[in-house]
């Protein structure tokens, strides 16, 4: 799977979409990949605040349970509803199934996120 | 498709069906039949007034042999380490010795009661007083609970006692570090005390990053939990080194004592420089483990822990031995009464019965079989750590990745020929793991068929990878939908 170019990227695989001060965060295909068939999503509340590179959620597997990393700071605006019932859709559609809608507070971390390229190339050396 | 030459260690047998016990119930029928009642009849109704209880709830009524043949029905679609060898990594599947049951199954221990006075509890008393003795001797350390229930539970009980010190230093610290090689139980335990969890990246060995260490331990830090040899099988080459880093800072050191059975008559865990650890003598020492436990996680600790640890400790009092609850400084009680005494008499069977010649050549025999498997296994499976091995190898799945077989994939084939499958997809640090422990207790015989098996299976991964995608077929039934049963669990059964 293509990784869009409209999208910036983390080391920690997951995926965020810029525009103006909102960001929309998901994880990578990649990551659904090494993760597995995901059964639970588990994100914060509208209203809390989430600080670049910390945790601010989990996301469960048949395989493992892993940490949601803030690929930049900001309040939550809004939760996917859709992925209580559907987690499912982490796996199938990784690049579209978004997990939170964040109000940025700091427009400027942008600049420590991966290109599409860069990302992909930053997989490769992993495997 | 299933018929395969290659399979010789299990042949397909006529199995029972069985529902639930529930399921075949019928109103009267019991399994037993009272005598003539020989006093006047009263009825329950009148003397009990409102809290009579009308409705016993659903419980089965069944005939005698029905509930026999209910549960020896169930029995045969198990597998055990009494069957065959059960190599399930990091837990230490090791064969139940039946000199344990005997020993338990005395009168005056099985028959013992928590709540007998001392003066008739003597010889349960000694048996906790010489256990204690053996482990903390075994371990390297100075005293030890017996009470921990299992190993997270020894693990809780190890990181309050370090709370409790430093506290008593007058800062309990904010941080544990853990590294990324760690069983989840370790960073869970830290949190259940309180503590953050700071997690400790591993080196290309496998082992702890010391620079990394040196750099993240500072007066915040209340100490780090290892486990030694770690969760690839590989022992800490600089473990001193690592205590010493800790020390200077005023730190401790945790050991997860869950590989001990790499260690037992070799190495000592307080001779360097572990402070506190926990034992699973459901793993190491060989009581029963998983549903045919209880465990049992003691915890031993240096001297300076000892004034913390759990109430009661037996003491010798006149020549006769008592227990002590008077203990100011002690954690508490982490347990009713004094843990599962039951594989107390079954773990101090064990030592006593392979005395220290038996349990180092027991060690020595873990190791030995370990490193078999992995020099015959060796390019069949890829091996991400070439760092030598102690009980356990941990392969990856990245040979038989690239026809999308993976390591759960093989584990299921595997059960086709007749072994209990490795422990899958962990440690974490390794992509698509197999872990294998076959403990000590395998004949060459076993662990050549064990091989031989593993290889069948990384053949057809070339072959017919197809085949093992949809594996198992000789079981009861095939392959589960594991992830439906996640996303949908159905959780009761409903008449």
């Amino acid at each position: 799977m293509a990784y869009p170019a409209e999208l910036k990227y983390t080391k920690e695989h997951e995926w965020i979409k810029i525009e103006g001060n909102t960001g929309t965060i998901g994880i990578t295909d990649h990551a659904q990949n090494s993760l597995g068939d995901i059964v639970f999503v588990e994100l914060p509340k509208v209203g809390s605040d989430i600080t670049a590179g910390k945790s601010f959620g989990t996301v469960e597997s048949v395989k493992a349970v892993s940490d949601l990393y803030a690929p930049m700071s900001g309040k939550i605006a809004e939760v996917n509803p859709e992925l209580a019932n559907a987690p499912e859709k982490v796996n199938t559609e990784p690049h579209s199934a978004w997990m939170v809608k964040v109000t940025l507070t700091n427009p400027a971390e942008s600049s420590a996120l991966l290109s599409a390229a860069d990302y992909e190339k930053f997989v490769a050396e992993e495997q | 498709m299933t018929d395969n030459s290659k399979i010789k260690k299990v042949s397909t047998h006529i199995s029972q069906n069985e529902g639930l016990i529930f399921e075949k119930s019928s109103p009267g029928k019991k399994a037993y039949r009272l005598a003539p009642l020989d006093v006047p009849e009263v009825d329950e109704k009148q003397a009990l007034g409102k809290i009579a209880r009308e409705n016993l709830g659903n419980l089965p009524e069944v005939s005698e042999i029905e509930i026999i043949r209910h549960f020896t029905r169930l029995s045969t679609w198990n597998y055990a380490v009494d069957h065959g060898m059960y190599p399930l990594g990091s837990c230490t599947m090791k064969y139940n010795a039946r000199v344990n049951e005997v020993v338990s199954r005395l009168d005056g221990l099985a028959g013992a009661h928590p709540y007998q006075p001392e003066q008739i509890s003597q010889g349960s008393l000694q048996v906790l007083k010489t256990l204690s003795e053996q482990l903390v001797e075994i371990c390297g350390m100075d005293a030890i609970t017996l009470q921990p229930a299992a190993g997270a539970h020894g693990e809780l009980t190890g990181i309050l006692l370090m709370r409790a010190y430093l506290e008593s230093k007058g800062n309990p610290r904010k941080k544990v570090l853990i590294p990324d090689s760690a069983h989840g139980t370790n960073p869970a335990t830290a949190a259940m005390a309180g503590y953050e969890v700071e997690n400790l990246k591993s080196n290309a060995a496998g082992m702890v990053d010391l620079p990394s260490l040196e750099a993240q331990m500072n007066e915040d830090v209340a100490g780090l939990m290892l486990t030694n040899p770690s969760t690839i099988g590989v022992f800490e080459q600089q473990i001193g080194k690592i205590a010493e880093i800790l020390h200077s800072k005023g730190g401790l050191l945790y050991m997860d004592g869950a590989n001990m059975n790499a260690l037992v008559g070799k190495a000592r865990p307080g001779d360097f420089g572990v402070d506190v650890m926990h034992l699973n003598l459901h793993k190491t020492f060989s009581t029963p483990h998983g549903g045919g436990g209880p465990g049992s996680g003691p915890v031993a600790v240096k001297k300076i822990l000892e004034p913390f640890l759990p109430t009661p400790v037996v003491v010798e009092k006149n020549g006769k031995l008592a227990l002590e609850y008077n203990r100011p400084r002690s954690i508490g009680r982490v347990r009713m009464f004094y843990g599962n005494f039951g594989m107390h008499i079954r773990a101090l069977a064990y030592i006593m019965a392979n005395g220290p010649d038996g349990l180092r050549l027991t060690t020595e025999d873990a190791v030995l079989n370990a490193n078999y498997i992995r020099k015959k296994l060796e390019g069949v499976f890829d091996l991400p750590y070439s760092t030598p091995s102690m009980h356990e190898v941990v392969f990856s799945d990245k040979l038989q990745a690239k026809n999308g077989i993976k390591t759960g994939d093989i584990a299921k084939r595997l059960i086709d020929y007749g072994f209990h499958p490795y422990t899958v997809s962990f440690p974490m640090i390794v992509h698509g793991a197999l872990m294998i422990e076959p403990t000590e207790s395998e004949s060459k015989e076993e662990l050549d068929q064990f091989i031989e098996a593993m290889k069948a299976v990384a053949e057809e991964a070339e072959t017919n990878p197809e085949l093992i995608k949809n594996a198992p077929y000789n079981t009861r039934v095939s392959r589960m939908d594991e992830t439906g049963a996640a996303r949908k669990p159905i959780l009761r059964w409903k008449p």
